[in-house]
């Protein structure tokens, strides 16, 4: 079953892969160095008090990410 | 916060790779590693060099360079800043690569995070393409097993080809050992046979196709398979390093150029473009890395972070997070502003008493009157108000500001402001160099290297001023606490009122900061908030010994001797200028005169306003100087008291509004005289000094003004 979302919408507390990165020159290079490659796990933690950026933890490293980075990674929720 | 000398600017290295090396056989070795993996912590062990360290990534903006002797060699260690790639992609990335590649280093160690090995590799992956002398520094093994994280230390070591040491910086532990694996690698004794990341199939073709004639060329200065891979992925900065370093220009090779764009046509006819490339790459490098901690790390509890997260929960929280923070910043005021009360006093006496010594010493020893008036009552009289005002509140702020800074307290600051900044169009990491600001604000503008967008830098840079660095707090402290506070109200809420006002003081120069931040995105600095990622690292457990010798040594002290030898001079002048008469009036009211009408103006007086303008060197010499230029157009009180100076204040005309003027002024006006010249190095740019001057002064001028004169027509005072 494939629901593919941006990241930013993937509800906290859930688990997710990475299918694809939605961006290019210097913020993909930063999300790459990251370690977000594809089929990287990834798990939404918790919205900073004023709801945005978001903690996301990511290789074992928790990295906050505001929305509009985080909407440029395209996420499958299922089965994880 | 990097008060060190290094991190001021006296001794930065990154504009060149020389190394002063006393004698020949010195061997150097380079320190790299993501940030906030306790790096700058093995720098110190090694050296016994105080380099500051915090608990939040981008600490170390320049390298700071450090010696320490091991079997009868010298060593030259250079901490380079942390990064989690050498692909340059931003200022500290370039500069850690570049000294890898052209400082050339013996042996590179590599300090990684044993909690988190598996991103820590890719810097070792990419350290190993450049060099073959790398020794990998498994550092935090305590954080580690705490966590139930086990590492196979051989199975690591072989995997990687190259030595991997465990130790515990902090405690000192494995340090002989790293030590002792670098003096063997540097020596040559030790043979090491380093893992190279194979890459996918057409890009190692397309490698080979230009490596022979890179070799050729590069003569063995430089990895060529390296270089190689660097050209084809269209990398201009290293060719630029390149030709500055070893005065080669790659592209100047005709056979050369024909060939790279041979490899790069046959690259794109098998679907690699340049974005795919770098992806395939990267992915490489992470697959390699996820593949050896397979088999090296078992997470024997996979909960290894829930306390974290449920710290995090409670600190970040939507309803707590930010009272918490404003919480905490009003209990580190609180406890600074009761706790320096008292020996502020004592020191105070003890000094006077001094004084009083002196005093009779030059009249025993028959020295002239005017001798012992500049002497004493000129330069040691300021210098005694500075370090009894000075030093108790500084001895108690720094070793509380830096326990919230090793605890990891710090990043979530700037997650939790993260919004603001983002609504005022700069960068959330401006929340960890204004948290800089507050130790030093040179400090916090060479910190703004770590804002890589240009634009949002030259912001932060410019709104850096409106923290109250430690040569304010204590005008700001000694205003609030027994003017504010004492005028108002008495007894018990007098310490909690001057709490209150301090907070609120910083909190408007934090407003501030935001709405200055935002003008300047929509008028001179025009542009959309660039990329955003930020490490939340985990919480550690602080070390409260090593807090409060380094807050002392490397904060309190070194603070207190900048500000005692701006002070010491500034004591003669101002001295000189209360009594040196023109026509019966000294030459300080003289000058406090023609800048009294445009001070009242603004709340001050013309005192006042003079002593910030004499205060340009340091900031913490302007309460000194008001007091002197009272003192000396009045008669002589003893000023052993805060009482004494609160009566001193108001016989000069002091209302509860000149207190509140001063201390919105102190907040915002022109930098000081070291960070003005810093921000000058920094930006290169007269034009942005000049702004970076005329910002927070024209601000200042423009809300004194409306308050004082609101308040007036209000009637208040």
């Amino acid at each position: 079953m494939e629901n593919v979302i941006p990241l930013n919408l993937l509800p906290l507390g859930k688990s997710a892969r990475v299918k694809k990165l939605v961006c290019d020159g210097n913020i993909r290079r930063r999300l790459l160095d990251l370690g977000l490659i594809s089929n990287t796990v990834i798990e939404a933690l918790q919205k900073s008090p004023s709801g945005d950026p978001t903690a996301y933890h990511i290789r074992g490293t928790v990295i906050a990410l505001r929305s509009e980075e985080a909407s440029k990674i395209l996420v499958e929720s299922s089965q994880v | 916060m990097g008060l060190t000398v290094q991190s001021t600017g006296t001794s930065v290295l990154n504009d060149n790779f020389t190394i002063k090396k006393s004698t020949p056989d010195e061997l150097v070795i380079a320190l790299a590693g993501n940030p906030n993996v306790g790096k700058s912590t093995v720098f110190n062990s090694l050296t016994g060099l105080k380099q500051h360290t915090g608990n939040w990534p981008g600490k170390t903006v320049t390298n700071a360079q450090g010696r320490y002797n091991y079997n009868d060699k010298t060593f030259i260690l250079i901490d380079l800043p942390g990064t989690y790639s050498l692909m340059a992609n931003s200022v500290e990335e370039e500069i850690a690569r570049d000294f890898v590649c052209f400082g050339n280093p013996d042996t590179t160690i590599v300090v990684t995070d044993a909690t988190c090995l598996e991103r820590n590799l890719n810097l070792v992956f990419q350290t190993l393409e450049i060099t073959r002398n790398v020794v990998v520094c498994l550092n935090l093994m305590d954080e580690a097993k705490r966590k139930k994280i086990k590492i196979n230390l051989k199975e690591l070591s072989r995997s990687l080809g190259i030595p991997v040491i465990p130790t515990n910086a902090r405690s000192n532990q494995g340090l002989n050992d790293l030590m002792d694996t670098a003096y063997k690698i540097s020596t040559g004794t030790l043979e090491v046979n380093p893992l190279k990341v194979t890459y996918d199939e057409h890009i190692e073709n397309a490698i080979e196709m230009i490596q022979p004639l890179v070799h050729k060329i590069i003569n063995g200065r430089l990895d060529s398979r390296w270089v190689s891979l660097k050209l084809l992925d269209g990398d201009r900065a290293i060719l630029n390093s390149i030709e500055k370093h070893l005065c080669i220009n790659l592209l100047e090779d005709n056979e050369l150029k024909r060939m790279l764009w041979q490899a790069l046509d046959y690259l794109s006819e098998n679907g690699i473009k340049r974005e795919e490339f770098r992806d395939s790459i990267v992915t490489s490098i992470v697959r390699l890395a996820e593949d050896i901690c397979r088999r090296c790390v078992i997470f024997e509890n996979k909960q290894y972070n829930a306390t974290d997260r449920k710290i995090d929960r409670i600190l970040t929280s939507k309803v707590f997070g930010i009272p918490i923070m404003l919480g905490l910043l009003a209990v580190i005021f609180w406890l600074t502003i009761t706790g320096a009360n008292y020996p502020s006093e004592l020191i105070a006496k003890f000094l006077f008493w001094i004084e009083d010594c002196l005093t009779s010493f030059f009249m025993w020893a028959g020295a002239p009157k005017w001798l012992h008036d500049v002497l004493v009552m000129g330069m040691y009289h300021t210098l005694a108000w500075v370090v009894s005002v000075m030093l108790p509140p500084m001895a108690i702020f720094f070793p509380l500001f830096t326990l919230l800074e090793d605890l990891g307290y710090l990043p979530r600051v700037a997650f939790n402001l993260d919004n603001f900044f983002k609504k005022a169009c700069s960068h959330g990491k401006q929340a960890l160099t204004m948290c800089m600001g507050f130790g030093c604000n040179a400090a916090g503008i060479i910190g703004c290297r770590i804002i890589d967008s240009p634009r949002e830098r030259l912001i932060a840079t410019i709104t850096n001023n409106f923290v109250p660095c430690n040569g304010r707090f204590p005008l700001l402290i000694t205003i609030s606490s027994i003017f504010i506070g004492g005028v108002i109200a008495d007894g018990a809420y007098q310490s909690l009122l001057s709490t209150l006002t301090l907070t609120a003081v910083v909190l408007i120069g934090i407003i501030t900061t935001f709405a200055v931040s935002r003008i300047l995105s929509k008028t001179i600095l025009k542009g959309v908030p660039s990329s955003f990622t930020l490490e939340l690292p985990p919480y550690r457990k602080p070390q409260i010994g090593r807090i409060i010798i380094r807050s002392i040594i490397d904060r309190t002290l070194f603070v207190l001797g900048r500000a005692v030898s701006v002070a010491a001079p500034a004591g003669i002048i101002i001295w000189l200028m209360a009594n040196i008469q023109i026509n019966d009036i000294s030459l300080l009211s003289h000058c406090a005169g023609f800048l009294d009408p445009f001070a009242r103006l603004i709340g001050l007086d013309g005192y006042i306003l003079m002593a910030f303008i004499l205060g340009l060197p340091a900031n913490e010499i302007v309460i000194p100087i008001i007091i002197m230029s009272y003192m000396s157009s009045s008669t002589m009180i003893e000023l052993d008291s805060l009482q004494a100076l609160r009566d001193l204040l108001v016989s000069n005309g002091w209302t509860w509004l000149t207190g509140v003027c001063v201390m919105l002024f102190s907040l915002m006006h022109f930098p000081c005289g070291t960070t003005l010249w810093t921000i000058r190095k920094e930006t290169q740019s007269i034009k942005w000094t000049l702004i970076s001057f005329i910002v927070p002064t024209l601000t200042g001028i423009i809300l004194c003004f409306i308050i004082a004169n609101a308040v007036r027509l209000m009637g208040l005072v």
